[in-house]
């Protein structure tokens, strides 16, 4: 894997890290789906450094890069009545910007 | 709180799977953002499209096609970063429609 880029943050987590999704509803463009603010999971790998889409929406550079992660969440721990199988799981792309670690669940 | 287009997890209905055929209108509509955003142009991001297309509201949002989401979010983008003015866009549009008159 080649070196991070020198324009992109650093990455704070790693597969297998426990991470919460900020739980926050700021004004603007963004990139993470409201279902899943608040709600706990798993780095399941660490897909790069990309220029802050929720920025390039606004014409400024999007730099430095952010960290994007794929998390791993528990379907039945997202949704109320969840039907399927208990091991069913659920990845979303999620800018590092979005996540804290998760010490509840460490 | 949330916006109408983060829809993820609302109720819905069944997925329309079946493949259609694009206007040649449409097509034009996604060659224009290509176009548009070319390296030696940049005067639109795709995530200027996107903003722009949350901003429509939900009644346009829903009301609208997908195309017909993209080039209204193009025309908002290009006059908010000054690439035409409102003016000059509605003298082109009227002289467009007096064509087909």
């Amino acid at each position: 894997m080649n070196a991070p880029p020198q324009d992109a943050l650093p990455a704070q987590f790693r597969p297998g890290d426990r991470v919460r999704v900020r739980r926050a509803h700021p004004p603007g463009h963004l990139r993470t789906p409201s279902y899943i603010r608040g709600q706990a999971g798993a780095v399941e790998r660490l897909c790069g450094a990309f220029p802050n889409p929720e920025e390039l929406a606004y014409n400024r550079s999007g730099l430095p890069r952010q960290p994007l992660y794929r998390v791993r969440f528990r379907q039945a721990e997202l949704w109320p009545h969840y039907a399927g199988p208990a091991a069913d799981t659920i990845e979303i792309e999620i800018y590092q910007h979005w996540l804290e670690p998760d010490e509840a669940t460490r | 709180m949330r916006g109408h287009h983060d829809m993820g997890g609302e109720p819905a209905g069944p997925v329309e799977r079946t493949e259609h055929d694009y206007a040649p209108w449409e097509k034009r509509v996604d060659a224009m953002l290509v176009l548009l955003g070319a390296p030696e142009r940049q005067l639109m991001r795709t995530d200027e499209l996107r903003r722009n297309i949350e901003a429509l509201g939900p009644d346009a949002y829903e009301r609208m096609s997908y195309y017909e989401r993209w080039i209204a979010s193009i025309a908002a983008t290009l006059l908010q970063r000054g690439v035409f003015t409102a003016d000059e866009l509605g003298r082109k549009l009227a002289e467009v429609e007096a064509r087909g008159a």
